[in-house]
């Protein structure tokens, strides 16, 4: 099972990762960080294949992937 | 488990001062990748514009000298002729490479200089807050188009990639998109194609890529994704204009 | 002493530029200096050099600014209406701290004008012509042998100040052949280029840049670039007099008409006329000092310029309305360059009113 991690600071809440992600595994979180953004998320990685698609689309490198 | 995906070593591990959604940052880190890729990062010189790009050197790792708006390729011409054994690109923006840098760019396409250029095109002025660039699409309204761009006075917009793949001295000439994952990776594939003509020393590459620039579209960031594939890829074809050494 | 040549002086600024060790040049053609180029894009290739004739002068002092990024003796060259593209990319260059050698043959304007010898550039050489309000040197020759020194010089005080420097010629001084010693390049202690970009190589990142955005930095850039000027006043000040000691009129002027000048002089003086000439060779920074003392002594300036007046202003500031200052000028254009005689009527109607 492949996991990802998503940097609450730096993500800038844009969303283009849960377009990406094959499987929908990512969303908004309703919490707002340090900088007045809604980061992603992703709580439910069963269905993960670390494909790092949704880092790849990241404009802000802020999503580890590991397999 | 093992980390899958990394962030390049050219690209420095900070905050950007992008906008949510801005393709600049996605852009960034396949420039970071070519040079990661083609194990240049030590010897190369990055040229700097003017424009929302303008802190290149905050965000890569690597020698940089900024250039007036609209002079990058002429002063990156300066630096590859006093450098020739250094890997030099330059990163412009639509108002900078299209506008006012129309003259540098072809000329120095046409020259055939030994550098990559990468050219963000956002159909806005992202920096000075939204006005009309020559890439603005026909009907867009824009802080200077409040109307709408209108062919009759404004002219349509450039097509910078097969321009330049008419010029002689041009090895290689592409357009990509990062919209999507599969434009994402084939933008991947022709940044590092790019970077490996220089590094071949096979003459002036370039590569076009479409972004989104959602402040000044007055878009979210998922419209304003949605925008690029929408209503600029129909009229901005994604492709490779030219590719000397494989017709 | 090597042997002498009969040369022009626009070929005598490329030939110094060259002894200067410089190997980059990037220009275009435009009358009066167009030998500059044509010259060295026969001299560099032979010399291992990179010559460039660019879309503009636009584009030729960008690919300046990028070769002397590197750590490289670079020049561009061009006449006024070029010299005026040039402008925004000289305040980058020394906004940005940059070395470089600007070579202009001046012509006569405003706008196209003509392409006669003028001295109507001097504001816009030695007041920055560009945005940003900072001060590039500026050196006059008034012969072919100067413009191959001060060519020289030019590049040794760019790289001491990390400055572009102007060489202000004109038509006159660039078209006109004359001997010239081609002397060896003067060996000075020059600083290591530390600050230029050649790829991080495992070493720190260098930036090459103008844009200061923190609180406070860019007020204390502009402090620094200013301080470098006060050095420049105190240490790099060069003039020449010509029977100035016992003058009761100072005749003051630079470049070409200055050799007029010392036409009318030495005419006036066999009248009995005590007359002398002061001749300001760098004209940023401009001579103060040794003007005002010369000028008080003999109690009357008289400034002679090719253009409606604007040296004159600095001479004024320098004598500081310790001594009387009189302007004889000739706006440039077909037929207005003065001869001795005329200079020779000024004196005599100057030295009358004592």
């Amino acid at each position: 099972m492949a996991r990802i991690e998503i940097d609450q600071l730096r993500c800038k809440g844009c969303g283009l990762c849960t377009i990406a992600c094959p499987r929908k595994l990512i969303q908004l979180c309703e919490r707002v960080n340090i900088q007045g953004y809604t980061p992603a998320e992703a709580p439910n990685l069963e269905q993960c294949t670390g494909c790092a698609l949704c880092a790849e689309i990241c404009p802000d490198v802020a999503i580890t992937v590991y397999k | 488990m093992e980390q899958v995906f990394k962030r390049p070593v050219s690209l420095k591990d900070v905050q950007t001062h992008f906008c949510p959604g801005c393709h600049h940052g996605t852009i960034h880190r396949l420039v970071a990748d070519a040079m990661d890729f083609h194990g240049v990062q030590q010897e190369t010189i990055g040229v700097a514009s003017v424009g929302c790009s303008v802190f290149l050197y905050g965000y890569f790792d690597i020698d940089v000298v900024e250039a007036p708006h609209g002079r990058a390729s002429a002063v990156a011409t300066g630096v590859k002729r006093a450098r020739p054994d250094r890997f030099v690109f330059t990163y412009q923006g639509d108002g900078d490479l299209a506008a006012i840098g129309t003259a540098e760019i072809i000329h120095a396409a046409n020259r055939g200089e030994d550098i990559t250029v990468v050219f963000v095109n956002n159909t806005t002025y992202g920096m000075t807050g939204g006005q009309m660039a020559p890439t603005t699409l026909v009907g867009q309204k824009t802080s200077t188009s409040p109307y709408g761009r209108d062919r009759k006075k404004d002219g349509s917009p450039i097509k910078m990639a097969e321009l330049l793949a008419q010029l002689g001295g041009v090895a290689y000439s592409a357009r990509v998109a990062v919209d999507s994952p599969k434009n994402l990776i084939q933008a991947k594939k022709v940044m590092r194609e790019a970077f490996g003509y220089q590094a071949q020393g096979k003459g002036f590459s370039f590569v076009e890529v479409l972004s989104a620039c959602p402040t000044n579209w007055g878009m979210t960031p998922l419209k304003a994704n949605a925008r690029v594939g929408e209503e600029m890829i129909p009229y901005f074809q994604l492709g490779i204009f030219k590719q000397e050494g494989n017709e | 002493m090597s042997k002498r040549l009969f040369v022009k002086g626009n070929e005598a600024a490329a030939m110094g530029a060259l002894e200067a060790g410089c190997r980059y040049y990037f220009g275009y053609p435009i009358t009066p200096q167009s030998d500059i180029p044509e010259y060295l894009s026969r001299e560099l290739p032979g010399l291992g050099g990179e010559f460039i004739q660019a879309e503009s002068e636009v584009a030729s002092i960008n690919m300046l600014l990028g070769a002397s990024a590197c750590g490289k003796r670079a020049m561009t060259s061009s006449s006024s209406p070029g010299i005026s593209l040039k402008q925004e990319g000289i305040s980058y260059m020394a906004g940005s701290e940059l070395p470089g050698v600007i070579i202009n043959i001046s012509r006569s304007g405003p706008g196209l004008g003509g392409i006669d010898a003028s001295q109507s550039d001097y504001f816009q050489s030695v007041k920055g012509g560009g945005h940003g309000g900072y001060h590039i040197p500026v050196l006059a020759p008034n012969s072919v042998q100067e413009m191959y020194d001060l060519t020289m010089h030019a590049f040794d005080l760019a790289d001491l100040y990390r400055t572009p420097v102007m060489v202000l010629g004109d038509s006159v001084v660039g078209q006109m052949k004359e001997a010239l010693v081609p002397n060896p390049r003067p060996q000075r202690e020059l600083p290591e280029k530390d600050w230029a970009v050649r790829g991080k190589g495992g070493g720190e990142q260098r930036v090459v840049k103008s844009l200061f955005l923190g609180d406070g930095e860019l007020e204390a850039h502009n402090w620094k670039l200013h301080a470098k000027y006060q050095v420049m006043k105190e240490k790099e000040v060069m003039y020449e007099t010509y029977l100035a000691d016992d003058a009761e009129l100072l005749v003051t002027g630079f470049g070409s008409v200055s050799r007029i000048a010392q036409t009318a002089i030495a005419m006036a003086r066999e009248e009995g006329l005590k007359v002398g000439l002061f001749r300001p060779i760098t004209l940023f920074p401009f001579p103060e000092k040794a003007l005002a003392e010369a000028g008080i002594r003999a109690g009357r300036v008289l400034v002679v310029e090719l253009n409606c007046g604007q040296m004159v202003e600095d001479v004024r500031l320098a004598v500081n309305g310790k001594a009387e200052v009189g302007f004889y000028g000739r706006p440039p254009g077909a037929g207005s360059l003065p001869s001795p005689e005329e200079l020779l009527d000024v004196i005599r109607k100057s030295c009358a009113r004592i």
